[in-house]
């Protein structure tokens, strides 16, 4: 069954029809193109796929998109809007915290909320905020300095 | 424009790749666009581990509405395989494993494919299987692969046809009877590793078209985009020209996308219906049964050594299981085979390397290649024997392991590296022998080491070849086939062309992405660590080539000796007359005659190649030749850890790694290797695949199948780079992305047993089986 899901994505209006049982994570990617949404697992396991719902990090694959009828999607291509990077991706590129890529708009969306919550988190709420967010290249270290970085420096 | 970073060689500059990964721009297989002509395949895998086919049929499937075709064997007659051309690409006749493609789907959706394929109906006959390595070696052991003398096999592999063993390496010397009454301590054990998976975040995807014309193209995330030209080309009579690779960014390789897995499949499924795009997406579970695995391996090794800790001897057999078909299989165990002593001077040694077929996923290549397999028994017995004549672990290494110029097991000399330096550095970062106490009175704290060593393991003549071609403003493309894994592989090919030059890092611009085999220069594959050495070598080779054209044509048109010329800083100067000449539009247009009578030079391009011409055969009875391999890279790690004896909760404190990376291109990136390569390896520890009694495997899903999270990272990674520099590395390097993995599953259980006085001899560790182990007494357990 078709339905239409009014909502913004990276603050851009959208009206479109969604099948009832498609996932957020395949419209964002397949139907609108933004595929920086990375799928991992499909099944809430890795968090490669994770995207802000109202703020709040999710596994766009365990959202239906249905349920972003009226609400806001904010994925990595929205993180630099006008070509400026953000503080988290400029201190992702200096401290070295990407390498397959794989893994990181997942890790950079579920920074951005971290912080939007909790500005001077310290290293375990850090490591907390990134428990669901899996990656097998760089041993998170980099991650975790990068985030501190910004939190401590803006 | 405005930074000129020069001599960037051996300097932490930026990755090229990393702004287009934080903004979501890379390109990976799964985020091309083929348009609404694109199909979809699925494949439909055999639920038993071994069995024979007596018949498939894909009547309901190819009815079913939207369904364009149902590929199976009968599409697939000739073998693939890497080295072992041991496997269909569909199966014909028996299967070897569960999740072997028995036939492939192709549909209009993802959705249809998935349905058609629970229709195709394929009839069995079980057969006994066989999942122990050990087991399958044996005489009265199943045999898998009945027609085994009919394959193809390089000549440096030597399978037994008639058993299960696909490769025998043999290495003889000295003589180990006679030294074992010599020995005042000996320490002999068996030790088990299950097999365990590569767990990239990105699942194998790969789409493939076939025109017409018969020009065949596939998409795939590869380290290999040109060893599976060639595999597809020979398995299904293309010509190497009509073959076409593309492969961009890969989302985590580890060796799992080295060689060809689903690849093969797809490109028969795309022949069926020639025009249409056809994509496979692995799910995650597919992932863990359907594509390459590590080996499993059975180890039996005794060593020992004299009273002064001298180490004479070593007998060790090593059972590698195989998996139902070899891919890399056979050059793991003759790799194992070769340095099967891990990184001592041992001067007598019987050792036997295996490669054995078992009724379990492809075991394959997985970042250390044998050698995490391998060090997890020596590592610990070295450790046994420094207790037993009352040594520290430490200074036992330091006596045993290898140097520079000595002549080591296979009979060739050692080249250049410093692995007692390695050593020192590592137990200095982590406070050797001041074990510092638990944080909790439950709490037993540890320290322990390990050192290894690694070949590059491959055919003795892998090239690599690079292109340099300058556009008008002096920037510079550089050109190379070999992959971005995430290892820094552009990064360091866009440092080495600058350098080699004499122009600023910020002016080269890598044409690497994708790399497509249609116009990348070939490489042999990103794989072994050899990257860094063998790509590196033939960019500085055509950076150099391009250079000497550039001072040519500057010489003749100042009419000076080109000996006199250099390039600083994108300029040509003389050290003769002091000119200067900017190489803007000169690169390009060439510079004029006086009065402009005409004119010389033009675009500047140059190339480039590197292949390894030295390394000789080994003797198939004695495993001795002059040059067994390239070189090896050392390091050592060294672990600090807290068990909770409540629960057996292991908390890693610390990891200190020091390596020997001849030169470090961009030290930054390798201490990014050594940090995540540490927190693998400290993952594979408790790693493992676990199949039910009819192979079938329980934990294919992340829930089930844990890999280390951001919580359990150590609180600190600690990590020293050694520069000794290799003979014919580009400014004397050699590969780590491998090494860093290597022995932190021995360091772990060394440090355990520091801690708490148990030995572990079977990975994977875990919570439960430490507690077990710690409260054997209590339960009446040993």
């Amino acid at each position: 069954m078709l339905h239409e899901i009014t909502f913004t994505v990276n603050n851009d209006p959208y009206t479109i029809a969604v099948q009832s049982q498609q996932t957020l994570l395949k419209v964002l990617r397949e139907q609108l193109g933004l595929t920086g949404t990375k799928i991992g697992c499909e099944n809430g396991e890795c968090g490669a796929c994770t995207v802000l719902f109202d703020g709040e990090p999710v596994n766009s694959c365990l959202v239906l998109a249905a349920e972003a009828d009226g609400h806001e999607i904010e994925t990595v291509e929205g993180m630099s809007i006008g070509g400026d990077l953000h503080p988290l991706q400029k201190a992702f590129i200096e401290h070295n915290a990407v390498q397959c890529g794989f893994c990181t708009p997942g890790m950079l969306m579920s920074a951005k909320s971290l912080l939007i919550h909790n500005p001077q988190p310290n290293e375990l709420e850090i490591r907390e905020a990134l428990a669901g967010n899996l990656c097998r290249c760089t041993g998170y270290v980099r991650i975790i300095e990068a985030i501190q970085d910004v939190a401590q420096n803006g | 424009m405005a930074e000129h970073t020069n001599n960037p060689v051996g300097k932490s500059v930026p990755r090229v790749d990393a702004f287009d990964k934080v903004t979501g721009a890379a390109k990976y297989v799964d985020d091309m666009q083929f348009g609404p002509g694109l199909y979809y395949g699925k494949l439909v895998h055999s639920p038993y581990a071994h069995a024979l086919i007596k018949g498939v049929d894909v009547s309901k499937a190819l009815a079913l509405p939207g369904v364009k075709a149902v590929v199976t064997g009968e599409d697939t007659p000739g073998r693939i395989g890497l080295y072992m051309k041991d496997r269909y690409i569909y199966a014909r006749g028996r299967v070897r494993y569960v999740g072997e493609p028995v036939a492939g789907v192709v549909a209009i959706t993802e959705e249809l494919a998935e349905e058609a394929a629970k229709l195709v109906a394929v009839e069995y006959e079980e057969l006994e299987p066989v999942f122990d390595p050990y087991e399958a070696a044996q005489p009265e052991a199943p045999v898998l692969h009945p027609k085994m003398a009919e394959y193809q096999w390089p000549p440096f592999i030597f399978p037994e046809p008639g058993t299960n063993v696909s490769e025998h390496f043999k290495l003889r010397k000295g003589d180990v009877e006679a030294a074992w009454p010599k020995c005042a301590a000996i320490v002999e054990q068996t030790f088990r590793l299950p097999q365990i998976q590569h767990v990239p975040l990105e699942t194998h995807v790969a789409i493939s078209r076939w025109d017409e014309t018969g020009a065949v193209t596939l998409w795939s995330p590869s380290q290999s985009p040109f060893a599976q030209r060639d595999l597809l080309a020979q398995s299904l009579g293309i010509s190497h020209g009509d073959m076409r690779v593309i492969s961009p960014y890969v989302g985590g390789g580890f060796g799992g996308k080295a060689g060809i897995s689903i690849e093969a499949n797809v490109v028969v499924m795309a022949r069926a219906v020639k025009g249409h795009p056809v994509k496979v997406q692995m799910t995650r579970e597919e992932e863990f049964v359907c594509t390459n695995v590590r080996q499993s391996l059975y180890a039996h090794t005794k060593i020992g050594c004299d009273a002064q800790g001298k180490v004479l001897a070593m007998e060790t057999q090593y059972y590698f299981g195989g998996g139902g078909y070899n891919d890399y299989g056979v050059n793991i165990a003759r790799a194992s085979g070769y340095s099967c002593t891990g990184p001592y001077l041992i001067p007598n040694i019987k050792g036997d390397s295996r490669s054995v077929y078992t009724n379990t996923p492809i075991g394959s290549a997985m970042r250390g290649f044998g050698m995490p397999e391998i060090h997890w028994g020596i590592e610990q017995i070295m450790d046994r024997l420094a207790e037993k004549i009352g040594m520290d672990p430490a200074e036992f290494r330091r006596q045993n392991c290898v140097r520079t110029g000595e002549e080591i097991l296979t009979g060739m000399k050692m080249p250049p590296v410093d692995l007692v330096a390695c050593i020192d550095k590592a137990t200095e970062a982590i406070g050797w022998g001041q074990k510092k106490p638990a944080s909790a009175p439950e709490k037993k704290r540890g320290q322990g080491l390990a050192i290894m060593w690694k070949a590059p393991a491959m055919p003795p003549n892998p090239g690599s070849s690079a292109i340099v071609r300058f556009n008008e403003d002096a920037t510079l493309n550089v050109y190379v086939g070999a992959q971005e894994l995430g290892q820094g592989a552009f990064t360091v090919a866009a440092q080495m062309a600058a350098q080699a030059l004499g122009i600023p890092y910020e002016w080269v611009r890598v044409s690497a992405n994708p790399v497509d085999t249609k116009y990348s220069p070939y490489e042999w594959q990103t794989v072994a660590s050899r990257i860094t050495w063998a790509m590196g070598n033939s960019v500085k080779a055509a950076a150099e080539e391009a250079r000497q054209k550039i001072l040519d044509v500057v010489a003749e048109y100042w009419d000076e000796d080109p000996e006199n010329l250099d390039i600083k800083d994108g300029v040509v100067i003389s050290y003769q007359s002091e000119r200067e000449q900017s190489l803007k539009n000169m690169v390009i247009y060439g510079l004029p005659n006086d009065n402009y009578e005409g004119w010389q030079g033009g675009p500047i391009v140059g190339t480039g190649k590197f292949m390894p011409t030295y390394i000789t055969g080994l003797d198939k009875e004695t495993g001795q030749g002059t040059r067994s391999v390239a070189h090896y890279s050392v390091g050592c790690q060294a672990i600090d850890l807290e068990v909770d004896t409540a629960t057996g909760q292991v908390d890693i404190l610390k990891i200190a790694s020091a390596y020997d990376v001849g030169k470090a291109i961009n030290p930054d990136l390798v201490l990014t290797q050594i940090e995540g390569g540490a927190v693998h390896g400290m993952s594979s520890a408790f790693e493992g695949m676990f199949f039910d009694a009819k192979g079938r495997l329980k934990n294919p899903s992340l829930v089930d199948y844990k890999i280390a999270t951001a919580m359990d990272a150590p609180h600190e990674i600690h990590g020293d780079i050694i520069e000794t520099p290799l003979d014919d590395g580009p400014w004397g390097a050699r590969g780590v992305g491998e090494h860093v993995m290597v022995q932190t599953a021995p360091a772990i259980a060394n440090a355990l047993y520091n801690a708490l006085g148990v030995r572990f001899d079977d990975l994977p560790l875990s919570s439960e089986k430490i507690y077990l182990a710690l409260h054997a007494q209590e339960t009446g357990e040993k």
